[in-house]
């Protein structure tokens, strides 16, 4: 118990509270555009290109950034094959990560780091890092989050002749990406995309309008996140699948409301 | 910002997409005006609003809209997810409804969420949205969708009650009673 309040843990502790933040402030309304699978796609596609970068001798994290905002553009691009073309960005995300982990010196440790997660490791800089995104998610958030929703939900206005731009939704899923490609790097792939995917899933059968789903969503996250990362530290496991496991008990939540529904 | 009138004007439309969907519709919308546009199921009365909003080609004929025209649609079939976490309130705020008073009809469920609401229900607060928000150009395509008769009295009465709030509406309905009670004149597309 005395290793939970190591003073070694506090930086690790603050830079993953702040992604979880990110993730579950991103995901209502990467939900609400129908693009949880997508959100899994780019996560892949981050690991692909963490790997991919470790493998040519750079920066890893450089690597999951470049492959993210790829992903990203692909996506775009792949946007009226909708969760087909998402399937197979997953798909591709996962077969390079792989075979580029079986063929390379430190591929096998970076696979690992890739599932369970790194955040122990983290330190100042990856602060930074985390702090900036923070920032710039709120911020692009609060400018766009009018457009995005009327983007969703009354594609139809027109001002002149301009309908709601295409570039507000470039702009979203790029941010997205990053904020996949960082928390893929520091909790895992699959532990970022439960954190973009259960606390907005949850969120949207129990709130009863858009404010409180966001705050819905950002209670969930953050209390999954403490939760398991106390746990993960007691019980001495890989932080990664222990969050997973914390974000599917409050999954489990939407189920119990649908049945008292 | 006072837009010139007409508001709209068709002149020989015949729009699609790759191929030739409606026309050749002539149309002209004056500031003020409540105008009908009845047709067949088929005749591509739906195209002709997409030709309008940007989203299909004018093939031949001239398309003209006033500078700067602010045009809402609410379309026969509006955006329904199954998880919409949005109440009424939340729908108005977003479309900047502002300060106007929420009519009777929809004041007993606008705190409600709307993917809890009757289809005839959600129609209702969808055109209360479109008339409601900031626009020249209303363009209301088969609003009585999913209306019982007395949602359908509710509907002509938000109309008339509108009137004065938005520039123009345009009312896309194969229900010749309704479009007579609440237009001025009604435009017929051939099938």
């Amino acid at each position: 118990m005395d290793t939970l309040f190591d003073p070694l843990f506090l930086t690790p502790f603050i830079n993953g509270l702040l992604l979880a933040v990110v993730l579950a402030l991103l995901g209502p309304y990467s939900r609400l555009r129908g693009e949880w699978l997508a959100s899994l796609g780019v996560t892949q596609a981050a690991g692909a290109g963490l790997l991919l970068g470790a493998f040519i001798g750079g920066s890893a994290t450089v690597g999951a950034l470049a492959a993210a905002a790829f992903a990203a553009v692909a996506k775009t691009l792949l946007g009226r094959s909708g969760n087909d073309g998402y399937a197979v960005m997953l798909l591709v995300g996962w077969s390079t990560a792989l075979l580029l982990a079986a063929n390379t010196a430190r591929g096998e440790d970076l696979s690992h780091a890739l599932l369970e997660g790194q955040l122990y490791f983290t330190g100042t800089q990856q602060f930074w890092s985390i702090l900036t995104l923070l920032v710039l998610v709120v911020l692009t958030i609060t400018v766009l989050s009018r457009r995005l929703l009327l983007g969703c939900l009354l594609p139809d206005r027109v001002v002149g002749d301009r309908r709601p731009s295409a570039r507000y939704d470039l702009l979203f899923d790029v941010l997205v990406a990053i904020g996949l490609a960082l928390a893929a790097t520091v909790v895992g792939v699959m532990a970022a995309f439960a954190l973009v995917f259960i606390p907005a899933w949850v969120a949207f059968r129990v709130a009863g309008n858009w404010r409180s789903t966001l705050m819905w969503s950002l209670l969930l996250g953050s209390a999954a996140y403490t939760v398991s990362f106390a746990l993960a530290i007691i019980f001495d496991q890989p932080y990664g699948p222990v969050l997973v496991a914390a974000l599917l008990v409050v999954g489990s939540g939407r189920a119990i409301v649908r049945a008292g529904a | 910002m006072t837009i010139p009138s007409p508001l709209l004007e068709l002149d020989g439309v015949v729009a699609g997409y790759a191929a030739p969907v409606v026309g050749p519709v002539s149309l002209t919308l004056h500031h003020g005006e409540v105008v009908g546009l009845t047709g067949p199921n088929g005749s591509g009365k739906t195209t002709l609003v997409n030709a309008v909003i940007g989203t299909a080609r004018v093939l031949e004929g001239r398309l003209q809209k006033a500078p700067g025209l602010r045009v809402n649609v609410q379309r026969q079939h509006p955006v329904r997810l199954p998880e919409m976490p949005f109440t009424g309130t939340d729908l108005l705020r977003l479309v900047d409804a502002g300060e106007r008073p929420v009519p009777d009809s929809i004041r007993p469920f606008v705190e409600r969420r709307i993917d809890r609401l009757s289809g005839g229900q959600y129609q209702l607060l969808q055109v209360w949205a479109c008339l409601s928000a900031p626009a020249d150009l209303v363009i209301l395509d088969e609003p009585t969708t999913n209306m019982d008769p007395a949602s359908k009295r509710s509907l002509e009465d938000l109309l008339r009650a509108s009137h004065e709030l938005v520039g123009s509406i345009l009312v896309i309905s194969h229900d010749h009673a309704f479009l007579e009670r609440v237009t001025s004149r009604t435009a017929r597309i051939a099938a």
